[in-house]
């Protein structure tokens, strides 16, 4: 259980990690947190012939807070994040990914880049449709960055849209509009072990408690995250009156979780079903807040 | 031959300076480069917690952190905790509630309990379940240690 030899970089600014990356193309690895990347390297699962190792890069330790969202830098940790006041979601994801001690190390943008399946971070960014910020070093014009929303970064299962040579900056978490509220809602074996299923969710109110918008993204029952508006659905009712097991057959309908030694296929889909009513529940009280709770949840 | 470079690391308050590889692990590099046993190596990929330690004070897995990347930083193991005095509160009060038997994943419980208090020093018995859920126990089925965070609480109450 050691990892395989490398050869290790340290650069100690942007520019100078992205002239490694650009060298070292697909034959090169960034580590940030190492939280998912080293247990790779150490079962031999991974085996890159560079690592690039941006810990030393303090201009992506940032974590910046505004009314319309937050940008999180690559190299803030789950921890910092988690302390974060602003932006409830981040930090309900946040309490469920692994255990504080892993959460001290392990990076918000690695967990997006990493693009497990089970993951919660990537769900979150899918849910609110935010994006990453890609940045690489072009001969011509020097370092040039892309944006890329989460519907298109989560290419895959541990397949992130990030190409040889570009590193992931930062990651952009949109704050949901007013009268919202949040929920993240999992079942896993041990706490702080990978979701069999998850399900967070972003319910809008009217002035009357009534829901104007719903969605959920769900994890751990498809390749990427599994976005699923069901706003219509809930036909502008408090939360009280709605179709739920209409909705939960709904968000059923569009996932293909698979079988694994964990849970099987079908288990996973009735997970999913029963964590969407109880998100978007959570979510409809926690967006009537302390002047309508009673009424708004069931 | 691999290429290594020369670090400086701070463990438990000394400056120490060793030649490493790039994919030497802190763990090994505090067992087999400083000859700091105390931090133990269970499984090495980041789910037991027995080689648990402090880097800067906050309690991170040293089996899933390259030396080289620390370069420079102060490292906190079993070793260190004990102060002048002998052992500390968390020390004694794992000893007196018998939240050891075999002791392998005690240096990691040491660790992450240290800076529990440090940063919650009443925590409740849901803070304490949730501080340790990620240090794995064979032995104790976890009562006594969870007792052992309380009493080291009580101990630190009454000595500050």
């Amino acid at each position: 259980m050691k990892p395989p030899p490398f050869e290790h970089h340290a650069p100690r600014d942007l520019g100078e990690a992205l002239d490694v990356l650009a060298e070292v193309g697909p034959r090169g690895k960034v580590l940030a947190g190492g939280q998912s990347l080293i247990p790779m390297l150490n079962m031999r699962l991974a085996a890159p012939e560079h690592l690039v190792d941006i810990n030393r890069v303090e201009s992506l330790a940032t974590l910046d807070l505004a009314p319309e969202g937050v940008t999180v830098g690559a190299l803030a940790r789950h921890a910092q994040v988690e302390r974060l006041a602003g932006h409830p979601l981040l930090r309900q994801a946040l309490r469920l990914v692994a255990h504080p001690v892993i959460r001290n190390r392990g990076t918000v943008v690695g967990s997006l880049v990493h693009a497990d399946p089970a993951a919660e971070l990537p769900a979150v960014l899918a849910l609110l449709g935010g994006s990453v910020r890609l940045a690489r070093l072009d001969a011509a014009e020097g370092v040039v960055s892309r944006e890329v929303t989460a519907a298109d970064f989560f290419v895959g299962s541990m397949e992130s849209a990030v190409q040889p040579g570009e590193l992931a900056v930062s990651a952009y978490f949109p704050t949901p509009p007013e009268r919202s509220g949040t929920a993240f809602r999992e079942v896993a074996r041990r706490h702080g072990d990978y979701a069999l299923a998850g399900v967070c969710a972003v319910v809008t109110l009217d002035d009357d408690l009534r829901i104007t918008a719903a969605r959920v993204a769900c994890v751990s029952v498809g390749p990427v995250p599994v976005v699923v508006d069901v706003g219509g659905l809930c036909e502008r009712r408090p939360a009280s009156s709605v179709d739920w097991a209409g909705v939960a057959r709904a968000v059923r309908e569009v996932t293909e979780p698979d079988d694994d030694i964990h849970a099987s296929a079908a288990y996973r889909l009735h997970l999913v079903g029963v964590l969407a009513e109880r998100a978007l529940k959570d979510a409809a009280r926690d967006a009537a807040g302390p002047w309508g709770s009673s009424s708004a949840g069931t | 031959m691999e290429r290594e470079r020369e670090i400086t690391l701070v463990v438990n308050g000394a400056a120490r300076r060793v030649r490493v590889p790039g994919r030497r692990l802190l763990s090994d590099c505090l067992r087999h480069d400083l000859g700091l046993t105390g931090t133990h190596v269970g499984c090495e990929h980041g789910v037991c917690g027995c080689c648990t330690v402090l880097l800067d004070g906050e309690p991170v897995r040293s089996c899933l952190t390259f030396a080289v990347t620390v370069d420079g930083s102060e490292i906190t193991t079993v070793e260190g905790l004990a102060g002048a005095d002998g052992m500390s509160a968390v020390q004694r009060a794992f000893a007196e509630c018998h939240g050891l038997q075999c002791g392998f994943c005690t240096p990691g419980f040491l660790c992450t309990v240290t800076a529990l208090l440090r940063d919650n020093p009443a925590p409740t018995d849901e803070e304490v379940a949730d501080g340790i859920s990620g240090n794995l126990c064979r032995c104790t089925g976890y009562q006594n240690i969870v007792k052992a965070v309380h009493r080291a609480a009580e101990l630190i109450a009454e000595e500050t």
